[in-house]
């Protein structure tokens, strides 16, 4: 398609957007500012995802689209299919062969390499912001580091409920400076976020937002020292592939209550099967 | 210096050259002291190849930039005036400083950010002989165990993580190389 510049965003755009992803990446967790530009897709559907895809993409990439770790949902496909139309690029289900991954709420399965650069979509980039409302509050406090009311939330969860309730979107601290909100990925995948070797973006369109984390960077989930961080996971197998180690999604299968345990990453569980492994629901 | 000068050496192909180019910096960046090539541009002979790319890549109307030194030159201005539109201003209001090492000094007068937008900081393309993974132990993100870098200094690197959130960060440019150490980046 030719009737769109490369990647769909004007050069200017691109512009400011990599200018914010280089402050990303100098302050790891900062979230910048940038002049989010209304995609053809409604909020919600990836606007911060995919203006920070546009601006890395080269035509040589080869780009892969996960939705909740699926590959085959309607927003991973119409990314995809968005990508392969204005920017030319070759796509991939495969996590290996990918040289950019745009997710939301999932971290592949399969541990990134230095090549990689992972793109998160994210829905509201201010970890504090259901505690105070007020963006004017709440950059005071990250600039003055006060992130006491953070574990506030976290000790009232354990004072109702004897555990951090917290289950996605799980706060994280980024080099001892930043409290970050990690986008709505469960918290089985916080501990992924640190010393990865890929580059890792993270975009928010509604709310104007990019931050970055670079590779290598020590990555802290916030907890307690008698209630330390704990990656849960359900307490199966996954029924196609019999992975014990993956993110599972609970599938409800009939209307009689029957109900059957896989993983969210598709291309995961997809890789095992062909290579021979198979769970106790496997057809 | 005659116009065809001035009006030549940008990007042919602007879409695809600037993503190759802010790939090599996007990767600089990410791993402070990592060298990478970044070609396309054929900026006026007293700039490098890199830092004419880096400049096409990131600076247009809505980025000041300060030429320090032997850049602040007709030859120097006309071209990035007409490849980029950035307006030329003094250290205090910069977005992008360019020149040598010798010729930005003092640091002290370029804006680090503010508390709550660091971000609002310059960024320093820095005009260097040469380029090695040799020298300067560099830590932080962005690093595995440690890397090299061979920097003008040592002591202005330190002072200027010291600032962290706040602080400058630095591109260095060579020919076509590059590298970049951020203000996170902690320099023995």
């Amino acid at each position: 398609m030719t009737d769109y510049n490369f990647a769909y965003l004007d050069e200017q755009t691109k512009r400011m957007i990599r200018r914010a992803i280089l402050k990303g990446l100098a302050i790891p967790g900062y979230q910048v500012p940038f002049a989010s530009r209304e995609m053809p897709m409604p909020y919600g559907w990836g606007t911060g995802g995919i203006q920070v895809s546009a601006a890395v993409l080269t035509p040589e990439d080869r780009f892969k689209v996960i939705d909740q770790g699926a590959d085959d949902t309607t927003n991973a496909v119409s990314i995809r299919t968005f990508f392969e139309r204005t920017a030319g690029v070759k796509t991939t289900t495969a996590t290996a062969e990918a040289t950019v991954i745009q997710t939301r709420h999932r971290i592949p399965e399969a541990p990134l390499t230095e090549g990689q650069i992972l793109v998160y979509q994210v829905p509201i980039p201010e970890p504090l912001r259901f505690l105070e409302p007020r963006e004017s509050e709440t950059r005071k406090m990250h600039s003055l580091e006060e992130y006491g009311l953070m574990h506030v939330k976290l000790y009232e969860d354990i004072s109702r409920h004897g555990h951090i309730a917290t289950s996605y979107a799980y706060p994280v601290k980024v080099e001892g400076r930043y409290v970050m909100d990690p986008s709505p990925i469960p918290k089985f995948d916080n501990p992924k976020l640190g010393d990865m070797a890929a580059i890792q973006l993270f975009g928010a369109g509604r709310e104007q937002r990019i931050y970055a984390l670079p590779p290598y960077t020590q990555v802290v989930s916030l907890d307690f020292e008698d209630h330390p961080f704990d990656p849960s996971r359900a307490d199966h197998p996954c029924g196609l592939c019999g992975a014990e180690d993956s993110y599972l999604d609970e599938v409800i299968v009939d209307d009689a209550g029957g109900r059957m345990f896989v993983c969210s990453d598709t291309d995961y569980c997809s890789a095992r099967q062909a290579a021979g492994h198979t769970g106790k629901d496997a057809a | 210096m005659p116009q065809s000068q001035t009006l030549s050496g940008g990007f042919a192909d602007p879409a695809r050259q600037s993503a190759h180019a802010f790939r090599s910096v996007m990767e600089a960046m990410a791993r402070p002291g990592s060298l990478h090539d970044i070609t396309g541009a054929e900026p006026p002979a007293s700039l490098s190849v890199a830092t004419g790319a880096v400049l096409l890549t990131l600076c247009d109307t809505d980025t000041p930039v300060h030429l320090a030194g032997d850049a602040d030159c007709a030859t120097v201005r006309d071209w990035i005036a007409f490849h980029t539109g950035a307006p030329f201003c003094g250290p205090a209001d910069c977005m992008f400083a360019l020149g040598t090492w010798q010729a930005l000094a003092p640091l002290s007068a370029f804006p680090t950010g503010t508390a709550q937008y660091p971000d609002r900081s310059a960024t320093m393309i820095v005009e260097v002989p040469q380029l090695s993974a040799s020298g300067a132990t560099l830590t932080g993100p962005g690093i595995k165990d440690n890397a090299s870098l061979s920097l003008p200094e040592t002591r202005a690197f330190r002072d200027n993580h010291a600032l962290f959130p706040l602080g400058l960060d630095f591109i260095f440019t060579s020919g076509s190389r590059l590298a970049a150490l951020p203000r996170s980046t902690e320099v023995r």
